[in-house]
């Protein structure tokens, strides 16, 4: 059906109301008292989600069994099964959720769908097992409500992911969806929605933290006959996955807020520049558009206004660079994504030379919800200069992996004490790394810093997209600056010297760090070059790419200096330095080891103690991980 | 001018690409997406045949091509090997995984086995951190892999 009007809107939020309500509730539900058919619940709802991680983890097939299930039993009409986006919690996936009780299964697997459906939907009795065991209380918690990882979260751009169909834009509805849009463009003028994105604080989440306001406010100033939209969907900092998140769980939140920046800035066109290896976010937001569309939301005099929008979808093709405005507007038209200097900046002269403002997915992931909550709710959010939340893609050594999103100012320690819940296995914090390739590695001291964008900048890291990786003991930091110089120096587009030889100089040096051939004059080097490389580079790729080197120099320069001068690397992590010894007073003779030697280096008589041949070695560890009798131990 | 050698249904199938797209070379991206998709990769011979349809000089085309990591010069496979290299599971020992593949399969990062089983491949995050370290092998994700699983795995296809 066409929606031409605030009526006809409010009449859909309406009718779709009474699915999400039964959530709602459940999101409510304080006594914690699980819900069962034959226990008088009338209706209920099973929510399985279907972001990545957890399809990677056949989330799907346990959608389709439980389906089965139900029809077989001709519970369909009382029981909705729905897949939404991603809840958050992907190491404990996949995840399943019951409504109206709110019980929240971790791991579940196909075959657990019977005794979902039987025990649980039909009994009203929770199945324990799959239910998340707290690891301070040792207790089972069935409402996430209550689990650590959850407790100090704010969803507000992931406010939907995980709990509405992504595919069904009358759910997005219900949830006040298109409300901005229409409230926008019948109430107010451009520059009242400009005015007012602007009063929010709200600063540019890709990385630059430009506020978004300002930068509408420039593209709005420009005069043209065509200015473009664009949406940046090009998540290339590897580890990240916010964006893909929310474009997997609420497409039309993008689609809603870019229309509204199309009516801000005087745009009709819009365009979402998406990476090609995401093909399920590039389904659901295809899925939103085409919904839009078919809604009246979207193309000719949209609810009768005489403004017109509409988007059209153009796919990344794997180069990171293209995350810098200009080189992915270059890269939009066809042609290599090489940036090139501004200004003339893409508010006067973007895509085919027209104005055009460039926006990351979860900046836009946020304009809908600050235009009806009001600027003054959203400016209450966070810290001074950094305002609302952020979402962070939350991996490597820690228990909870996840997608998690936090007031701006909590805490590292918060993230990843509280709702990272510590290292795994019980291993010493290291450092975490912020802002991916451009970003740095912050210590134990850094730990009780505000998680804000000045704050992050100031200790030499920086905010970047939100990815966060923690590591411990095990990490060798000088291996880590490699892993990053490595990434860049493969994705430098070549077109500025600092970048393309820089960097590549920098990458050799730590190769020769790592191989054990480093002296303490290249650790000189590194940081010469490093800043020489900040200072000179074109674009924010380039001038951010030493920022790995030089923040783990920085907080790590004990590190560097073993590797140089002891030719040890303590973490046991770069290969040339190491040396594997076999105990003679712990080995048996077994030979296990010696049998899965690639190498040959193993030697010694059946029932023997066996030796290593240090020259043969390549130092793989197969040995230490399949001796039984720890007798193996590395230096 | 070389004589284009590829299959005559694949040429006649990238001519319609071209026109799908108004044989616009603002449009050099989405139509190599596609003709990707035919044949797995971009020969020399296809990338000839779309700069001439598009009237751009082939050099263009090369050049758009190598730019990005997600098109192909060589064919994969039948079982693509990609090794996610994302940070969460460099972290997590991805490297040593991709070592022990490169070991067993007597390939590097990039090349196809000689009887064209397999291929391997980096990949920057799949999205799968919570599974880290992760390898896709065709479209299926093995999650939590140690070194010691790879051969396991290896011999479980075909």
């Amino acid at each position: 059906m066409k929606i031409l009007s605030i009526g006809d809107l409010e009449a859909v939020r309406g009718r779709a109301a009474g699915r999400l309500q039964l959530r709602e509730q459940g999101d409510r539900n304080a006594d914690g008292r699980c819900c069962g058919l034959e226990s008088g619940t009338g209706h209920m709802q099973v929510l399985i989600c279907g972001g990545t991680g957890c399809k990677a983890s056949s989330s799907h097939l346990i959608c389709g069994k439980i389906k089965e299930l139900l029809e077989e039993k001709g519970l369909s009409d009382r029981v909705d099964v729905v897949t939404t986006g991603c809840f958050g919690f992907c190491e404990k996936g996949p995840v399943v959720k019951i409504i109206p009780d709110n019980t929240f299964y971790t791991q579940v697997k196909p075959e657990d769908a019977v005794e979902i459906v039987e025990e649980h939907i039909v009994g009203g009795r929770r199945v324990e097992r799959l239910l998340y065991l707290d690891p301070k209380s040792g207790q089972h918690v069935s409402d996430s409500k209550h689990m650590d990882f959850y407790r100090k979260q704010k969803r507000v751009a992931l406010r939907n992911c995980g709990f509405i169909d992504p595919e069904n834009i009358e759910e997005y509805i219900a949830r006040d969806g298109y409300m901005a849009l229409a409230h926008s463009l019948l109430d107010r003028t451009p520059e009242e929605v400009i005015e007012e994105v602007k009063r929010s604080g709200l600063r540019g989440r890709g990385g630059g933290g430009f506020p978004t306001g300002v930068k509408w406010g420039f593209a709005r100033k420009s005069v043209s006959d065509i200015k473009y939209v664009v949406c940046n969907a090009d998540e290339g900092d590897p580890g990240a996955f916010m964006d893909r998140s929310i474009m997997e769980g609420d497409p039309h939140s993008i689609v809603e807020a870019m229309a509204i920046c199309g009516y801000s800035i005087g745009s009709s066109k819009g365009l979402v520049y998406i990476r090609a290896e995401y093909p399920l976010a590039i389904h659901r937001l295809q899925t939103a558009i085409a919904q839009a569309r078919e809604y009246g939301l979207l193309g000719e005099n949209i609810l009768g206004t005489g403004f017109s929008f509409d988007i059209e979808i153009r796919y990344g093709a794997g180069a990171f660079v293209c995350g810098e405005e200009t080189a992915l507007i270059h890269s939009m038209e066809g042609k290599r994504g090489e940036p090139t200097m501004k200004p003339p900046f893409p508010a006067e002269s973007g895509y085919l030379g027209k104005p055009t403002n460039v926006n990351n997915v979860e900046t836009f992931a946020n304009i809908p919800v600050i235009l009806t909550r009001g600027a003054d709710w959203f400016a209450s959010i966070g810290t001074e200069k950094s305002k609302g939340t952020k979402v962070f893609a939350l991996a490597g050594k820690i228990n909870n992996v996840g997608l998690i999103e936090v007031p701006m100012g909590t805490t590292l320690r918060e993230v990843i004490y509280e709702i990272g819940g510590g290292i795994k296995g019980g291993k010493k914090f290291k450092a975490v790394q912020t802002g991916g390739p451009s970003g740095g590695c912050l210590t134990e001291k850094h730990l009780d810093i505000p998680i804000d964008f000045d704050s992050l900048l100031a200790e030499g890291s920086m905010m970047g997209s939100g990815g966060m990786i923690v590591m411990d003991e095990d990490d060798c930091m000088v291996s880590v600056a490699r892993f990053y110089l490595d990434f860049t120096v493969e994705e430098s587009c070549g077109k500025c010297t600092p970048c393309r030889i820089g960097n590549k100089r920098l990458l050799e040096t730590l190769n020769k760090i790592t191989e054990g051939r480093g002296t303490e004059d290249d650790l000189k080097t590194l940081s010469t070059l490093g800043k020489v490389i900040k200072d000179t580079a074109l674009c924010g790729l380039g001038q951010t790419s030493p920022n790995p080197v030089l923040s783990t120099l920085n907080n790590f320069y004990d590190e560097y200096l073993e590797h140089v001068r002891d030719h040890k690397c303590r973490a046991r992590q770069c290969k040339a330095l190491l040396t594997y010894v076999i105990d003679s007073k712990l080995c048996i003779g077994c030979h296990l080891c010696a049998r899965n030697c690639p190498a040959e280096a193993i030697i010694g008589d059946v029932r023997k103690p066996h030796v290593i041949i240090p020259d043969k070695c390549i130092r793989c560890g197969m040995c230490m991980a399949r001796c039984k009798f720890k007798a193996i131990s590395v230096y | 001018m070389p004589e284009i050698k590829l299959p005559c249904d694949v040429a006649g199938k990238v001519d319609a690409i071209c026109e799908r797209h108004g044989d616009n070379p603002g449009e050099l991206i989405n139509i190599l997406h596609e003709a990707q998709h035919l044949m797995g990769y971009l020969p020399e011979e296809m990338q000839r045949m779309i700069a001439r349809r598009l009237n751009i000089p082939v050099s263009k085309v090369y050049g758009v091509v190598t730019f990005y990591a997600f098109f192909t010069m060589t064919a994969k496979g039948r079982y693509p090997v990609s090794v996610c290299m994302g940070t969460a599971c460099y972290v997590r020992g991805s490297e040593k995984l991709l070592d022990e593949f490169k070991r067993i399969l007597g390939i590097d990062v990039g090349q196809t086995t000689p009887d064209g089983k397999f291929s391997l491949d980096c990949l920057r995050c799949v999205g799968a951190c919570g599974l880290a370290p992760v390898v896709m092998i065709g479209d299926k994700v093995y999650g939590r892999l140690q070194p010691v699983d790879v051969k396991r795995i290896l011999d479980e296809l075909e």
